[in-house]
């Protein structure tokens, strides 16, 4: 690392670029789907583009990073950085996504939403691309989880296939659990470095190898990668994860998903690498890996479950090098890396297109293609040969690279455990890829294929072919095509610059006998396939997704007994478990602190205060003792409020007064409401012991919460209210500080609570009109509520007195609403006295004769209040102060403060009508239920009108 | 005063739990009725009790004012209680009139089946 720009804003725009771009296929699908495909290329070429102009810097050797804060408290941020491992990785990404989303373009039929495949698909690019240039190890964790969720999608991509479903399911559980882990790992490192820059952490490798929470954050991050790099004993997942269309297999288990596993070992090595605890788990299960792969690859008969074990095996070989822990080990699994994404792109895109055209993946009902589809049968050929490491090709490269590096490694004392594994993995690697060419385009054309096999349209070859080229140069110019990459990928890996021959011809080397013995082997493997595959099928052998199902069912069952155990539906249960714990957690809290002395003097109680305390406590052992019949508790919980008002009025807070008043009024009569259609008495159900446990509950809370608040009100506390105070006047406008608050300090609260009471009054209009969809409509219409009405039930008296304190109500409403700002008043109190007033009338004169009268609508009444509120925030911008801020500042311009007046005016014009319209759709959506439940229609203000008497008789006398 | 205050913020916590932990609907909503008042009361003490202090700003004299972020607070916490309250009564309608019955304890499923949904 010879040095380091800084800066650079191309980064974040390449990690940006798959997720804006995934918001364009859904739309450009309409368009067609080779619009959709171009649409998806573009932000994949882009990124491209400006990775090719970092490319220069980084191939010599240089880091890009940039930086941005997130959230500094906790060692987030957005920072990446670029060098040379990264660059391969981000290279391969964007290129093998470019080249799938030609293939898929072509792949998937008509009947396949393709904008949700190309969403998915740069969803899941994107997340690779993060974890790959990510420098900040919480970042990369985020990126980590997006590509579990975004490759659960891809791989669920066909919902209909059960297959897939589960398929998807496992990939999700299998990775996302490692990746669990993975944090943990990645906390332990963070916190014995002290940083979350991967940057940091990648110089503090002595530090954290002596660290004794080294072993621990090992093991916790090789879980994470190992499952993701479907590593033994996690492997399973992988084959799984077949059921996936094969443009998804093709990039998940080339280029992308399962190497981020492998990226990640590569990335930690310089940290990780080089002890024992490394060199025994990783090489161990790379190794375990390969060889269990190749074995079961070799007697699979679907072509894409043959080429996932494959994969397998190779993630396995890749694990092993990077356990090697030595260097030249380490740039023979970079080299690798590349070498297995080209053939095994395109040979799971060959096996695709066999699929596609033969309509079978089964080999046993192959052979015999390379007749009838030649060009996909030289392209399966050509990378086939290359998975075995057959010379000419880059495969045969980077598996002498590895035999040379098995021949010379000593496990556990012992000298030829690891080449004559390694060996016997590279003899079926050589079998089972021989197996792919001899048994499906070889051998003699057959006349029982589902479909007859043609080649398909160059569209669908291309991506293979350029795979294929690439095979095939890298095999023959490995040095000029691939070592410039590969020596400087390496050398990020081990973090010192490497200069790794790469070339065709190493000389009569151990790894040669071991290649010559590899391809004779897989000769002999292959011609006893047919007896060997017999005994391997009668063979018994643990089924991964039988164990896996298995646990997962046994945890599931076992959560449903513990949720359904303590999630029985009981309310009252959990209200008193709640309560109960609540009460709990302040008592140890209470004891655990100690109690400063009191600073304030107690205040002294007038006798009328003393009144007031009795009527509340005694209202309140009514309402408790009484709330068996309805009716008369609600009569209590009125004088309750009204004593509460009192209160605030004596304790110098004239608006709440004002507004407990108002919203007592309109809560009593919501209830009344509600109560004509519930039952008018509760009965008796809990048992005594209950009703005392309750009691006991009730009592301690409401001791506790008494001594809570005995205990403030005696002691002294610093508060913000002097900045309130002191600006109330010359920053707001205004001399009422409380309605200040709420229309200019704070406006930005209120906004969300107007919005909150308008949702919530919404909420209520369509619930009701749910209701009276359903069967609650059969059963009002049923009901007989007759006895229930009054039969004089909008009378003379109180029609006319309403319509005479119509006008005065209005008028008080206005005279509050105006006066808001500088005395007792505002928005809030003014729209509920108003709707008091309008109530006024419904309840005199009825529903209909009401409504009928009606010009606005209340739910247009919210709208305008909220959108009359936010354009007046939103005017603040006008000034160039945030939104609805303006009032902070102080503008001593008379023009600009007079401004200030007014936006707050407007603002409380905006509460005011959202509190209005929320108020009145509740009331009304009641109603309107009434309505349902037979009440009758009145097209008369009154019942009983004496005028149309008078009028009758002077018709009668006229 | 401080001492009436704080007994009856006590009061009304006790009886508003005791309602909340009810069967039915209707006391439920009582119970949070009482709740919410003494929340409100316990809000608005918090900013200290001072009698003859209201936070209108006075031209004339210095005069002492009362804490007035709390009362502001507050202020919406009574308007937007309500506007919970009146989902709630709207909800518990809603189930009465469904299931026929305002118990807010839901039936286990096998006791469901035979239950009086059908009533």
């Amino acid at each position: 690392m010879t040095g380091m720009t800084s800066g650079n804003s191309f980064l974040p725009i390449i990690a940006l670029l798959p997720f804006l771009g995934a918001l364009v296929p859904g739309v450009m699908v309409r368009a067609g789907r080779t619009a959709c495909a171009s649409f998806t290329a573009l932000p994949t070429a882009l990124a491209l583009v400006m990775l090719g102009l970092l490319a220069p810097q980084v191939m010599q050797g240089e880091v890009i990073e940039t930086r941005i804060e997130w959230l500094p408290q906790l060692g987030l941020s957005v920072s990446f950085f670029l060098d040379g491992l990264g660059l391969m990785f981000a290279g391969m990404i964007l290129g093998m996504g470019l080249l799938i989303t030609l293939y898929a373009r072509f792949y998937l039929s008509a009947d396949d939403p393709m904008g949700q495949f190309y969403t998915y698909l740069l969803l899941f690019q994107g997340a690779m691309l993060g974890i790959v240039i990510s420098d900040n190890i919480l970042l990369l964790l985020i990126f980590w989880e997006l590509t579990s969720l975004t490759s659960f999608l891809l791989i669920g991509y066909w919902k209909h296939l059960p297959e897939g479903r589960q398929g998807a399911r496992m990939a999700l559980a299998v990775t996302g659990a490692g990746g669990l882990a993975m944090i943990g790992g990645m906390l332990i490192l963070g916190n014995i470095v002290g940083s979350y820059e991967l940057t940091d952490i990648l110089q503090q490798g002595e530090a954290i190898r002596a660290s004794e929470w080294y072993i621990p954050a090992l093991i916790l991050i090789l879980i994470g990668a190992f499952a993701k790099s479907a590593q033994f004993p996690f492997h399973f997942w992988l084959p799984h994860a077949m059921a996936a269309p094969t443009p998804v297999s093709a990039y998940l288990h080339s280029a992308t998903m399962v190497k981020a596993g492998v990226f990640l070992m590569a990335r930690m090595w310089p940290v990780l690498a080089g002890t024992e605890a490394w060199f025994y788990i990783v090489a161990t299960t790379g190794l375990i890996t390969m060889v269990l792969g190749a074995v079961i690859a070799l007697f699979k008969d679907d072509l894409k479950a043959l080429l996932a074990y494959s994969t397998v095996s190779h993630l396995g070989l890749l694990t092993m090098l990077l356990g090697f822990g030595t260097k030249m080990a380490a740039a023979a699994a970079v080299f690798h890396v590349l070498n297995h994404l080209t053939f095994k792109a395109a040979l799971f895109m060959t096996a695709g297109i066999v699929d596609h055209e033969a309509h079978t993946r089964d080999i046993k009902r192959l052979g015999g293609l390379a007749r009838l589809m030649p060009v996909t049968a030289a392209l399966g050929t050509i990378t086939a040969l290359s998975m075995a490491g057959i010379p000419l090709l880059n495969g045969f490269l980077s598996k002498e690279l590895m035999l040379e590096e098995a021949a010379h490694t000593v496990w556990a004392g012992s000298h030829y455990a690891v080449p004559v594994l390694a060996t016997l993995g590279a003899v079926l690697s050589v079998a089972y890829s021989f197996r792919f060419i001899a048994h499906v385009f070889l051998g003699p054309v057959r006349d029982d294929y589902p479909s007859k096999p043609h080649d398909p349209p160059l569209g669908m070859w291309a991506s293979p072919a350029l795979l294929a080229m690439l095979v095939i140069v890298i095999g023959i110019f490995p040095a000029a095509v691939a070592g410039p990459l590969v020596n400087v990928a390496a050398g990020a890996v081990t973090g010192e610059s490497l200069n790794v021959y790469l070339k065709l011809w190493h000389g009569i080397t151990p790894a040669l006998f071991m290649s010559i013995i590899a391809v004779a082997g897989g000769f002999v493997l292959l011609a006893l396939h047919r007896p060997l595959d017999r005994v391997w099928q009668a063979a018994p052998r643990p089924e991964a997704k039988a164990i896996f199902d298995g646990l997962v069912n046994g945890l599931t069952a076992v959560s449903d007994r513990v949720s359904s155990g303590l999630h029985n539906g009981a309310i009252s249960r959990y209200l008193a478990i709640f309560i109960a714990a609540t009460v709990a957690m302040g008592y140890i809290a209470w004891s655990g602190g100690g109690l400063g002395a009191p600073t304030r003097e107690m205040l002294p109680v007038p006798a009328v205060v003393a009144v007031g305390w009795v009527l509340l406590a005694v209202a309140v052992a009514s309402m408790v003792g009484l709330h068996r019949q309805r009716f008369q508790a609600l009569v209590v919980i009125g004088i309750i409020g009204l004593m509460v008002s009192g209160g605030f009025i004596y304790l110098s807070a004239p608006d709440l007064a004002l507004t407990q008043i108002s919203v007592e009024t309109v809560t009593i009569m919501l209830l009344l409401l509600a109560l004509h259609f519930l039952p008018k008495e509760t009965p008796c159900e809990s048992s005594p012991a209950r009703r005392a446990r309750d009691g006991a509950i009730a009592v301690t809370a409401g001791v506790g919460v008494a001594m809570l608040t005995f205990a403030f009100l005696l002691r002294d506390v610093s508060v913000i209210s002097d900045f309130h105070l002191a600006n109330s006047y010359t920053g707001g406008g205004g001399t009422n500080v409380v309605n200040v608050i709420l229309v200019d300090f704070r406006g930005y609260d209120t906004y969300g609570e107007i919005i909150v009471l308008g949702i919530a009054g919404l909420t209520i209009f369509a619930l009701m009109e749910a209701l009276l969809d359903g069967p609650a409509a059969r059963r009002l219409r049923n009901s007989d509520y007759s006895n229930d009405r009054s039969r004089d039930r909008h009378p003379l008296m109180m029609v006319v007195a309403t319509r005479a304190m119509m006008p005065i109500a209005v008028m008080v409403g206005i005279y509050i609403f105006l006066r808001g700002h500088n005395q007792p008043g505002g928005g809030f109190i003014a729209g509920l006295v108003i709707s008091i007033a309008l109530l006024m009338q419904y309840m005199a004169s009825g529903f209909a004769w009401a409504q009928a009268r009606q010009k606005i609508e209340y739910h247009t009444m919210i709208g305008l209040g909220a959108v009359i509120a936010g354009l007046t925030g939103a005017g603040a911008w006008l000034a160039g102060k945030p939104f609805l801020t303006s009032a902070y500042g102080y503008f001593d311009l008379p023009g600009i403060k007079k401004f200030g007046l007014g936006s707050a005016f407007l603002f409380d014009l905006g509460v005011f009508l959202t509190v209005l319209g929320a108020v009145m759709l509740m009331l009304y959506s009641l109603s309107r239920i009434a309505r349902f439940a037979g009440e009758t229609v009145n097209v008369e203000p009154m019942d009983y009108d004496p005028s149309r008497r008078v009028e009758a008789a002077q018709a009668e006398g006229g | 005063m401080e001492l009436v205050i704080a007994s009856a913020v006590g009061i009304m916590t006790a009886g508003g739990i005791y309602l909340v932990l009810r069967l039915r609907a209707f006391p439920v909503i009582l119970g949070l009725a009482l709740l919410s008042y003494a929340v409100n009361v316990f809000l608005f003490a918090s900013g200290r009790l001072a009698v003859d202090a209201p936070p209108i700003l006075s031209k004339y004299a210095d005069a002492t004012y009362t804490d007035p972020l709390p009362q502001a607070l507050v202020l919406t916490a009574i308007v937007i209680s309500f506007g919970m309250t009146a989902v709630l009564v709207m909800i518990a309608l809603g189930a009465f009139l469904e299931n026929g019955h305002d118990r807010i304890d839901m039936e286990r499923e096998d006791d469901a089946e035979n239950g009086d949904a059908s009533a």
